[in-house]
């Protein structure tokens, strides 16, 4: 696999929400991640897809492999057109959840990943990017 | 199993389907009389929020309907993710595997026939 390897893929049913995560563990297997990083990986990627599709109305998730100082990592993005979050300090709070899920989901994956980053306006969508490192 | 469902899940499940076997299982236990289910997952590589959800709500649903759940066989790596998506699961009985699970089940079960014949 080039370092750069990058791809897209659709976030709009069920299935994809599976298909993502196939993905995801097939791009952690070939970097080599440790088991558990890879079910971390897995895991958040699950989270978001489901964020995505649920709160989002559908979306996608492009990935890409890095390599930062030598530094190989998978970076993973998920973007939607939906609502948008409008009060994200409330959203990135322990617990909190808008009614469907556990209250787990954003500050929960942001725990199972290296770096966390979330862009998002009321009415324009929701960009989340994750990575993590080998 | 006679009075015992086991549910082995060997697939990456959609969530539909997830909402399915929640609702199979459901009937099952009514139509079965069922005491106790073990659900079998040492072959889920991944379980996140929403099948742990599946699984909280098996375990609260069975016990409305006088079943005991136990979770078995939960690979390392999937506790530990789970432990760091802050999921931990409360009210849902564990086990290592499906022998020790089902020791468990049989200890909950008959403890409770000790509480009724007490009243």
């Amino acid at each position: 696999m080039s370092p750069n390897s990058k791809g897209e893929a659709p976030l709009r049913s069920d299935h994809d929400i599976v298909l993502a995560r196939q993905q995801v563990r097939r791009l952690t297997q070939e970097l080599k991640f440790s088991l558990v990083d890879q079910t971390k990986m897995v895991t958040a990627a699950s989270e978001l897809a489901r964020n995505a599709l649920i709160y989002g109305g559908g979306g996608t998730m492009e990935w890409e492999i890095v390599s930062v100082d030598g530094r190989r990592g998978l970076k993973l993005r998920f973007s939607d057109e939906g609502p948008g979050i409008p009060n994200l300090e409330l959203a990135m709070t322990d617990g909190w959840t808008s009614g469907n899920g556990l209250g787990m989901g954003l500050t929960g994956t942001k725990r199972l990943v290296n770096e966390f980053d979330i862009d998002t306006k009321v009415g324009a969508g929701t960009r989340v990017t994750i990575a993590r490192w080998i | 199993m006679g009075e015992f469902l086991l549910v082995t899940i060997q697939i990456d499940m959609h969530d539909q389907m997830a909402l399915k076997l929640q609702d199979d299982l459901s009937s099952a236990i009514v139509k079965n009389a069922t005491r106790g289910v073990l659900i079998d997952i040492s072959t889920l590589e991944m379980v996140d929020s929403f099948i742990g959800r599946m699984v909280a709500d098996i375990s609260s649903m069975g016990k409305i309907l006088g079943a005991e759940t136990i979770l078995v066989g939960m690979q390392p790596a999937v506790a530990i993710t789970l432990v760091e998506l802050g999921l931990s699961l409360p009210g849902v009985a564990t086990a290592l595997n499906v022998e020790r699970g089902m020791v468990l089940l049989r200890q909950k079960i008959d403890a409770d026939g000790a509480n009724v014949t007490e009243l």
